[in-house]
């Protein structure tokens, strides 16, 4: 089975410097990047379905990765080939000119070229929350779609039995392939993904997979191929306008009350919340 | 993790994924069950699989199944291993730089296939035998001998403070030969050969979570070709600690970034005296400026030593500095950040205690902070105060 995982970079949050808005635009510099969470964990999904878990050194099918950056954004991609993808590709363009539509019209044109089996990717990005992209390339495709996979079982790698958690119970749907499918978090629990690959037996460890320091020094050497936007859109015009961005107001510090009668004043009189 | 002057900046990406991976490795699967460890005693076996899959165990060698990492990759991963608890880099340092390496410099091309692939994978565990009971700074003064009996040696002798004694599979054993002058050479002994014990140390209140034994070989015979072939005297042990100290400078900045970091966020929202946090106190915030300054000179001689152990300009004089600054200066950090916490500073709850208690050994291991003085005051002099 070969599989297409779009991944996105996003802000690290545990980093010092936070995002800040200049001008009303957003100001990325100083930032530190990390994978799109979401996205890592379609990475080690398509990594669980094209392998045998018991020897994750070979590979049954290929995963190819891809991002929408600039140059330094293939960062993100390289820790994606040394946990095991296969090959990489960077779409050139800069996050101010793209919204969730562009994004998906641009990977449905890569997956008409690249013919994969499945596209799984992150149910969202973190940053902007936006939960477009999976769904609007479905339609673009034609393509069967499932949205906030928890299991994935692979039929032969012919149809997947998707497992989607909802209130009071699971949903599961059948999908013939060639399919998108969106993950949620659960999916890299031990025994989220399952395919003929692996022996029913086999447990993963809990979340996605370091990458071996071997095989970080090897990613420079996978294949990391450059496509411009305007080769694969022709319109690269965005559907969503931005008009302005600003920061959450900062939290004032709290204060201390004596007694519960002052308490409840504070809270009728000043919070007015009684 | 503070970096005041963007040192990270010479790192390639590669060893900057190092770093990433090797802390994500570390928050979790070392953070989690470490204080637990400490306090039983215990070693965390259950985690050798996983860090010899990741690469970690000889991982700046090349070939024969080992990473080829650089001198710097090969810091930052002591560095993230020693952030989690210095009996984890430990561990990883005395199987990498004390007895992969010197099979990889000087053994045979047999003794290479046999032991590197399998303790790379971390299947064969190793010990490095040097350190006796009457024989510490002055590891010449050892009484472990080896006498020539047939095809093969005999050894007799005890060594003391020996890291991995219990797990290994393996010894690396240094000992004078018997009639030749008494060179020392090398002799990997498999840990069950007749006559050879290993007594594990306890009561220790430091490396808890590492495990310290004693050795005891009594007529333990060993063929021809458990000899290393390739150095003679005292240069052999030497250049392996040469190679391990280089380890510990890079390790104990982890240490002593995990205490700092542990500090600076109580410090934050830890309020005392008018609602303000105690950071906002003159004589916390002198305790903050004093220890960025350490971490960031500590960062900046490890910087420099790896750039002149690439250039192969380094000296061991130059690993005896930096040994012996690094490691006393991340021990007064710890002290500094336990006195921060206060009450709570004493507890596992933090990492900070255990790293303190922990830094004690590493100071006196691989050369006490008195060794390297004297290494550096005969460097400076030109007079050895040895002898």
């Amino acid at each position: 089975m070969k599989i297409l995982v779009p991944l996105k970079r996003v802000s690290d949050p545990d980093n010092a410097n936070k995002v800040k808005v200049t001008g009303g635009k957003l100001d990325a510099s100083g930032l530190e990047w990390k994978p799109n969470p979401f996205d890592e964990y379609a990475v080690e999904a398509a990594l669980r379905l094209t392998e045998n878990g018991t020897n994750t050194k070979a590979r049954v099918g290929e995963v190819v990765v891809v991002t929408f950056g600039p140059k330094e954004a293939e960062t993100t991609l390289r820790a994606a080939l040394a946990t095991g993808a296969d090959k990489a590709i960077r779409i050139d363009a800069l996050d101010d000119a793209l919204d969730g539509d562009v994004v998906a019209r641009a990977l449905k044109a890569l997956v008409d070229k690249e013919k994969p089996d499945l596209v799984l990717l992150g149910k969202q990005a973190v940053d902007g929350d936006s939960n477009q992209v999976g769904q609007l390339l479905a339609e673009y495709l034609g393509w069967p779609q499932a949205t906030f996979a928890a299991s994935i079982k692979s039929n032969a790698d012919k149809a997947l039995i998707v497992s989607r958690e909802v209130d009071g119970g699971a949903l599961n749907l059948k999908l013939t392939l060639p399919a998108v499918v969106s993950v949620d978090l659960r999916i890299v629990a031990p025994k989220s993904v399952t395919s003929i690959h692996t022996p029913a037996t086999h447990t993963y460890p809990d979340g996605v997979r370091f990458a071996a320091l071997m095989a970080i020094m090897a990613a420079k050497k996978k294949p990391m191929t450059e496509v411009k936007l305007a080769d694969l859109v022709t319109d690269a015009a965005t559907k969503i306008k931005y008009t302005g961005f600003e920061l959450p107001p900062s939290r004032k510090a709290g204060i201390k009350v004596k007694t519960v009668a002052e308490l409840v004043e504070k809270l009728k009189n000043e919070a007015k919340a009684l | 993790m503070p970096d005041f002057f963007s040192l990270s900046r010479h790192l390639t990406e590669e060893e900057r994924q190092i770093q990433k991976t090797v802390r994500s490795f570390v928050d979790a699967r070392v953070l989690p069950v470490i204080a637990d460890h400490f306090e039983a005693g215990t070693f965390p076996t259950e985690l050798i699989p996983e860090i010899a899959s990741l690469g970690l165990l000889g991982c700046n060698l090349q070939g024969y199944g080992c990473a080829g990492l650089s001198e710097a990759g090969y810091g930052v991963a002591m560095q993230e291993l020693e952030r989690g608890d210095s009996g984890i880099r430990s561990f990883a340092s005395v199987q990498g730089s004390l007895v992969m390496y010197p099979i990889h410099a000087f053994g045979s091309e047999e003794q290479k296939n046999k032991y590197l692939p399998e303790m790379a994978k971390g299947k064969l565990v190793g010990c490095f035998g040097l350190t006796e009971p009457d024989a510490g700074s002055n590891p010449n003064g050892m009484l472990t001998v080896a006498k020539e009996d047939g095809d093969g040696y005999v050894l007799n002798g005890t060594k003391r403070w020996i890291t991995n004694g219990n797990l290994a599979h393996v010894a690396l054993v240094w000992a004078k030969l018997h009639n030749k002058d008494g060179e020392v050479r090398g002799f990997l002994v498999p840990t069950d050969t007749k006559g050879f014990e290993a007594r594990p140390i306890h009561k220790k209140m430091s490396l808890r979570a590492s495990v310290t034994s004693e050795l005891i070989m009594e007529d333990v015979r060993v063929k021809k070709d458990a000899l290393l072939p390739g150095v003679r005297g005292m240069k052999g042990p030497l250049s392996c600690l040469t190679s391990a100290r280089f380890g510990i400078a890079w390790g104990v900045i982890g240490a002593a970034t995990a205490c700092y970091d542990s500090a600076l966020d109580y410090a934050k929202h830890r309020v005392q005296f008018g609602g303000k946090p105690i950071a906002s106190h003159q004589l916390v915030q002198a305790k903050f400026a004093e220890m960025l300054t350490q971490i960031t000179t500590m960062q900046l001689m490890a910087t420099e030593v790896t750039r002149l152990k690439n250039e192969k300009q380094l000296r061991p004089q130059h690993v005896s500095m930096i040994k012996r600054n690094n490691v006393r200066d991340a021990l007064g950090i710890a002290r500094v950040c336990r006195d921060i916490l206060g009450g709570n500073g004493i507890t596992l709850e933090y990492p900070i205690m255990r790293h303190l208690m922990n830094l004690e050994t590493v100071y006196t291991y691989e050369g006490t902070h008195d060794v390297h003085t004297l290494i550096l005051g005969q460097d400076a002099t030109g007079i050895s105060a040895f002898e």
